[in-house]
């Protein structure tokens, strides 16, 4: 019976302790975790002259442009306006690379293979958006 | 000239001024009604394809609200040049009734050919229609993207010093309004 009561003590206790501490603990981004978060910032996509640098080996490279003009389905590919191989000169632009040309077989094909097709699976376009924590990450140089 | 001839010359002129009023008026009228978007999607096909791209735009939802309907794309501003336009039409409203492209597979299936009927089209009139809105002595080639005032900047110096310029809106924005058609080519001259 003392054990129960001093149980339920305890945790009436702990519940108390709990909710006092949890008023306290902020998100990173300055939310109280037992409110609403805040609206995120209404950010653009940046445009950063001369690329972002590879922050490690075969890395798709990030797009440092505007993009949402850009339409990438099955009928047509914007980012080919540019990228592909008979624009890239002319536009001066990046050529896709050349390991998009070719299909699972290693067969070297005369325009982007459908497995490489949708560029923005791997090329992300930047937000700007200030990392919360602070990072002393080196890209591979 | 007796007095009762006079007047009767006169209410003539009167009634001749009032009837081309009304009749120019409402010639005018008719014409700009059909010049609502609303009327242009209901005899031409394209209220599930084109018009629902037009949609995800720039030119139909943007920062300050303006907006650029059917008519202010293809039919132009002028007198003569928007009747030849209005009377050319007639062809679509006759496509129209034979159903040509009324499902969305037959208009893919047209959507080259159709496209490059426009960019024909705005290529002969050195893109009238864009120019309405946007001329290159308006622009603030530093407000724009780094790109674009890149591209843009050699035509700006010809408009601004009174050159022919080397290109036109339509060489370069093809696609920006509709999806481009399947096959375009980007290299290709349309």
């Amino acid at each position: 019976m003392k054990k129960i009561a001093l149980l339920t003590i305890a945790a009436i206790a702990a519940m108390f302790l709990s909710t006092a501490l949890l008023a306290d603990v902020q998100s990173l981004r300055g939310d109280e975790l037992n409110n609403a978060a805040k609206k995120p910032a209404n950010l653009k996509l940046v445009n950063i002259k001369g690329g972002i640098e590879r922050s490690y080996k075969l890395q798709p490279p990030m797009v440092p442009h505007e993009v949402d003009k850009y339409e990438v389905n099955l009928k047509t590919n914007g980012c080919m306006k540019c990228h592909s191989e008979a624009t890239y000169e002319k536009e001066k632009a990046p050529k896709v690379g050349d390991s998009h040309y070719e299909d699972r077989d290693g067969k070297v094909l005369k325009t982007v293979s459908s497995r490489r097709y949708f560029c923005n699976q791997c090329h992300a376009p930047q937000m700007g958006a200030d990392p919360l924590v602070q990072n002393n990450f080196q890209g591979a140089k | 000239m007796s007095d009762s001839k006079k007047r009767g010359g006169l209410f003539l002129v009167v009634v001749g001024i009032v009837a081309g009023i009304i009749l120019w008026g409402g010639f005018n009228t008719a014409m700009e009604m059909t010049n609502t978007e609303t009327f242009c999607i209901s005899c031409h096909e394209m209220e599930n394809t084109v018009y629902q791209e037009l949609q995800e735009t720039i030119h139909f939802t943007n920062r300050t609200g303006v907006r650029a309907t059917c008519p202010d794309c293809h039919v132009p501003k002028e007198w003569i040049h928007k009747v030849v336009r209005k009377i050319q039409a007639s062809n679509e409203l006759y496509h129209k009734m034979l159903g040509t492209i009324d499902t969305p597979e037959k208009y893919e299936a047209k959507r080259l050919e159709l496209a490059q009927n426009v960019w024909r089209s705005m290529k002969k009139t050195d893109s009238r229609e864009c120019r309405n809105c946007h001329k290159f002595v308006s622009m603030d080639l530093d407000k724009q993207a780094p790109r674009s005032s890149e591209q843009h900047d050699p035509h700006y110096w010809d408009a601004v010093d009174g050159n022919e310029p080397k290109k036109t809106c339509i060489d370069c924005h093809k696609g920006i309004a509709h999806s481009l058609p399947e096959g375009f080519d980007p290299a290709a001259e349309y």
